[in-house]
């Protein structure tokens, strides 16, 4: 069961648009580098338990490659761009020479996961930024492929009123037919979502 | 019976019970055991310090989960002097990113532990930290080993 807090609907509503602003930009990006059509899921927003953050991609160990960008500007957070572990290598196996033994992903492989990551991040920034006018500069991007939780806690450690609850805005887009399948996680920096909700000239905080 | 230990949690067992806390990645997981009362504890703390004196979450930092953690094991019949610890996690799962302070989160919180359980005189046994990858500890309350899995190493106990 996932513990959740309750959010007010129009501002989970705000929050959801925005996530589909962005995440819609970074989906058309994946599309062009797989080169199939996706389909995206509704984000979903929540004020999610820290327990329960990994619960989409299959639970705190679930296997993950993970394209990681601090984000700060007029808002501040972490995006995380995630792939389940084989799907990416199913991905990375279609887009060049598998490379054998080597665990979890080559260098090469590595390199190539770290670009999509990166151009599907600064998608989903620069569309969020342009609608809200608001800055939002993405870091250096960082690739780690290991369990889910020990990599987005990342996303968690800053202090937070919340305690233990995170707010989260989560998407979901899907690669038919090759069942390959990216996540977006936006974790605005505490008090950030009230930064975003102004500038959609909806009051107040979660 | 395997306890689940949650992020920013600390819990007491006993006897043939034993506690489980997930994919620490900079996050510690500090085991305390009382190996002839057979008591143990587990804490998955994520931060060095708190931000006062009296947080609301206890065991989210090192300076205030691991006095609580050793003290709710003396309540429940611990002897102190014959409590020792285990560590692990304090990973930097992101290896090649620097500057950022939230980036040294785990080597922080891997010297805030060992500084805290200095000042209360617990040992340190036997720990597994830094690297960087993400570890899943099992805590067995009888024999106090320290059973830790991580994706690349399989499994394997301190």
């Amino acid at each position: 069961m996932t513990h959740r807090l309750y959010m007010e609907e129009r501002i989970a509503d705000a929050l959801r648009e925005l996530g589909n602003i962005g995440a819609g930009h970074a989906a058309a990006a994946f599309s062009e580098f797989v080169g199939e059509p996706v389909t995206m899921r509704v984000p979903l927003v929540e004020l999610v338990a820290f327990d329960d953050v990994t619960e989409a991609l299959g639970g705190p160990e679930a296997p993950v490659a993970v394209t990681y960008v601090r984000v700060s500007g007029d808002v501040a957070g972490h995006l995380f761009v995630i792939q389940p572990l084989d799907g990416a290598r199913r991905l990375l196996s279609s887009l060049a020479p598998a490379s054998g033994e080597e665990w979890p992903l080559s260098a090469m492989e590595e390199s190539v996961l770290e670009e999509l990551g990166n151009i599907m991040a600064a998608h989903y920034l620069s569309s969020l930024a342009d609608f809200t006018r608001l800055t939002m500069r993405p870091s250096v991007p960082s690739v780690a492929v290991d369990m889910a939780q020990a990599i987005l806690a990342m996303g968690m450690l800053e202090e937070n009123p919340l305690g233990d609850f995170a707010l989260v805005i989560h998407t979901a887009i899907n690669v038919p037919e090759e069942q390959g399948r990216a996540h977006v996680y936006l974790f605005p920096s505490p008090g950030m979502e009230r930064v975003l909700l102004r500038s959609l000239g909806v009051g107040d905080g979660v | 019976m395997i306890h689940h230990v949650g992020m920013a949690e600390l819990k007491i067992a006993t006897e043939e019970h034993a506690l489980r806390t997930f994919g620490l990645g900079s996050c510690v997981g500090l085991a305390l055991y009382d190996e002839v009362a057979h008591i143990a504890g587990l804490a998955h703390i994520m931060l060095p310090a708190s931000p006062n004196e009296a947080p609301q979450h206890v065991a989210k930092y090192v300076n205030t989960a691991v006095p609580r953690l050793a003290s709710l094991m003396i309540e429940r019949g611990a002897a102190k002097r014959r409590i020792r610890a285990k560590l692990a996690g304090g990973a930097q799962m992101f290896a090649t990113l620097s500057g950022v302070d939230l980036m040294r989160v785990g080597p922080r919180n891997v010297e805030a532990t060992l500084e805290a359980l200095r000042s209360l005189g617990v040992p340190l046994v036997a720990s597994d930290v830094g690297g960087s990858y993400g570890r899943t500890i099992t805590l067995e309350c009888l024999t106090g080993k320290l059973w830790i899995r991580s994706v690349q190493h399989g499994e394997y106990g301190i």
